[in-house]
């Protein structure tokens, strides 16, 4: 008992959970408004890594790390628009295009990164982001190690959830977006173009998702794998369920996931006698169990996985 | 742009849509390979003879077409009913844990035939639970199956590396983490002498034709498919959803898990963590490509396991990597399902 307690009282421990959030914060984000505008995109996983390769390679061909970063997004970017073309276009199912997405990206990745890339016993590496000390900020006791002293995109993340929550909640494109999600055919009655509003949506969300994947191979890491991602995508998928779409709870929902993986790597190595893989599993059953405990509340956007026709009920 | 729905989806359109959709799809990754200095006849020729080139070759193929057919079917028939099993990589684990765990010593007294048996219908059993959990939490709480199923693939992963690290690891086998072995007795008989290719394949086969009569003539392949094509007019109809629903959930996860036994008590001999190239995920692109119809199936088994067994000795004699494999597989999703819609639909300017 006393063991979990010296846990919870070093500031290592909630730095280790801002860190392992981030990827999760810009996964669920992008997961979030792709279905907001009324589009599942279970590309997710085979986007994040996209996004981890991209990213990796950009600063590993000399590029510096927030290049590597736009061009991660980019590239997520245009595995979103596969996407939507699919589903959004063609109406094509949601479950399975994007299971198709995510093995397609996946596989991309793996076959460009063998292709380029010269791996000898260990894969190469880069120089990853360092922890950026926010002046006055990192120096207070405790919560300057906990909180401010994390690497350039976990400030990022956080902040990209200020500005996804009012760009959803406060402006005309936010409305345009959720009432896309709610009713394309009003969308439709107000002169917008609702499957327009979907691709952009996509291709935003998807832009965030590989974000994510980046994070981890230029700050949580410095080299690519294959298998990296880990689950972390389908994880988002249910942290967006979790936060009943919204930004907000999206974060809160990823730090308290955050939080149990970083308390449970940590008690892995002070517990002896139970197998370290029922450690692992732990973040899996957690994501199952609070999709078990919102079921009932959850209300989905009410066109979700609904492809808009003109014309057509 | 717009579509049209077609007044009759013609057979002749759905049988060509998968051979249309794999030329696009190898079409597609010529320029893939070409990236990699190879020119994409040579490499496509290559892959051929890696496959089929040799009689080893024809039974590799055949070794991993046997438990993609099964997986195929499980993702075949719970697509059919809308129910969207994506746990077939973790039905396949557990089933392959069973079989392991159940055949290493439990049944050594019954006839060989009958404890084949028993363990297989254990391993059946074993998927079937993975997947009626997640479909009762559907039913029951509109808990979305797709995530779930896909999150218990990295549950049932870890517990199978937990088991072959510690109460079914084989202690005989120089620290390396796998099971306990089949006893020697219960492993499946060779097909064809001096090659790995087992019974599994005919037990796969005759479970396709099993699957197939059930479908088209069965209340229950009525009620499946009333099921997946409006759910709403169905249970108006008088079909019971939630009885239908499970009863394929035990179907498609007993099929999945029926592969992982197969796979070890064939050609594996014991469980590792390792032991799936992603059948339970290549089994959905195997449902795809056979537009969920059961025979088709076996042939989608065929060609995949064809792109992967050719694509291992393509790489070893041109160096493009492997991956390709999956590149082609995922890419001849996609352009199925497109080629699927314009079965259904027809573009009007």
């Amino acid at each position: 008992m006393s063991d979990a307690l010296d846990i919870l009282m070093n500031a290592s421990l909630w730095a280790a959970v801002l860190r392992i959030a981030t990827p999760l914060i810009f996964g669920v984000l992008g997961a979030l408004i792709c279905e907001r505008a009324g589009v599942l995109n279970l590309g997710i996983e085979g986007i994040m890594t996209v996004g981890a390769m991209v990213g990796w390679l950009t600063v590993f061909w000399g590029g510096d790390l927030w290049t590597g970063l736009i061009v991660a997004a980019l590239a997520g970017m245009l595995v979103g628009l596969l996407h939507a073309l699919l589903t959004v276009s063609l109406g094509l199912s949601q479950h399975v295009s994007g299971l198709g997405i995510t093995l397609f990206a996946s596989a991309l990745a793996y076959y460009l990164y063998r292709l380029w890339v010269e791996v000898g016993d260990l894969p190469p590496t880069i120089e990853p982001f360092q922890p950026l000390a926010l002046p006055g900020l990192s120096t207070l006791p405790f919560v300057g190690e906990a909180v401010f002293s994390q690497t350039a995109p976990t400030y990022l993340a956080l902040l990209m959830v200020a500005a996804t929550a009012y760009v959803l909640n406060r402006t005309p494109l936010g409305l345009a977006l959720r009432m896309t999600g709610e009713n394309p055919h009003a969308v439709e009655a107000q002169g917008l173009n609702p499957n327009a509003i979907r691709i952009g949506a996509v291709m935003a969300g998807s832009a965030l998702m590989a974000l994510g994947g980046a994070f981890l191979t230029t700050a949580a890491f410095n080299s690519f794998f294959p298998t990296m991602v880990q689950g972390r995508g389908w994880i988002c998928i249910a942290l967006v369920v979790f936060a009943s779409w919204r930004p907000g709870k999206a974060l809160l929902g990823a730090l308290l996931f955050a939080f149990f993986d970083a308390f449970q790597l940590r008690l892995q190595t002070s517990v002896d006698g139970v197998p370290y893989q029922l450690f692992l599993m732990a973040p899996y059953v957690l994501s199952i169990v609070a999709l078990i405990l919102v079921a009932r509340r959850a209300r989905a956007p009410e066109a979700l996985m609904q492809p808009y026709r003109r014309g057509e009920r | 742009m717009r579509f049209e729905r077609r007044e009759e989806v013609s057979v002749t359109a759905l049988v060509i849509a998968p051979f249309a959709a794999i030329a696009v799809a190898l079409g597609l990754c010529a320029g893939l390979i070409a990236m990699a200095g190879v020119s994409p006849l040579t490499a496509y020729a290559e892959m051929l003879r890696g496959a089929f080139g040799s009689r080893l070759a024809v039974t590799e193929t055949m070794t991993r077409a046997s438990p993609l057919i099964l997986t195929g079917l499980a993702a075949a028939v719970a697509f059919r009913a809308r129910l969207w099993n994506i746990g077939g990589e973790g039905q396949f684990y557990i089933g392959a844990l069973v079989a392991a765990g159940l055949g290493h010593s439990l049944l050594s007294g019954l006839p060989v035939a009958l404890a084949i048996a028993v363990l297989m219908l254990a391993s059946m059993m074993a998927g079937a639970l993975l997947l009626i959990g997640p479909t009762l939490l559907r039913l029951r709480l509109g808990v979305d199956e797709v995530v779930t199923t896909l999150l218990l693939n990295f549950i049932v992963l870890l517990f199978v590396g937990l088991m072959v690290e510690g109460p079914l690891k084989d202690p005989l086998a120089f620290g390396w983490p796998q099971s306990v072995p089949v006893a020697a007795g219960l492993r499946l008989p060779d097909l064809v002498p001096r090659s790995r290719l087992h019974v599994g394949l005919v037990v796969a086969l005759m479970v396709a034709v099993i699957v197939g009569i059930v479908q088209s003539r069965t209340v229950f392949g009525a009620e499946t498919r009333a099921a997946g094509l409006n759910p709403r007019a169905a249970a108006f109809a008088g079909v019971p959803l939630l009885g239908t629903l499970v009863k394929v959930a035990a179907l498609s996860g007993g099929l999945a898990g029926l592969a992982g036994a197969i796979e070890v008590l064939g050609p594996a001999g014991y469980v590792t963590t390792t032991m799936s190239p992603g059948f339970g995920y290549a089994g959905i692109v195997v449902a795809m490509l056979a537009a969920l119809h059961p025979l088709g199936v076996v042939a989608a088994s065929v060609f995949v396991a064809t792109v992967f067994v050719g694509a291992d000795a393509m790489s070893r004699a041109t160096g493009v990597p492997s991956f390709i494999a999956d590149v082609i597989m995922s890419v001849s999703l996609l352009t199925m399902l497109t080629a699927l819609l314009f079965t259904t639909y027809r573009i009007r300017a």
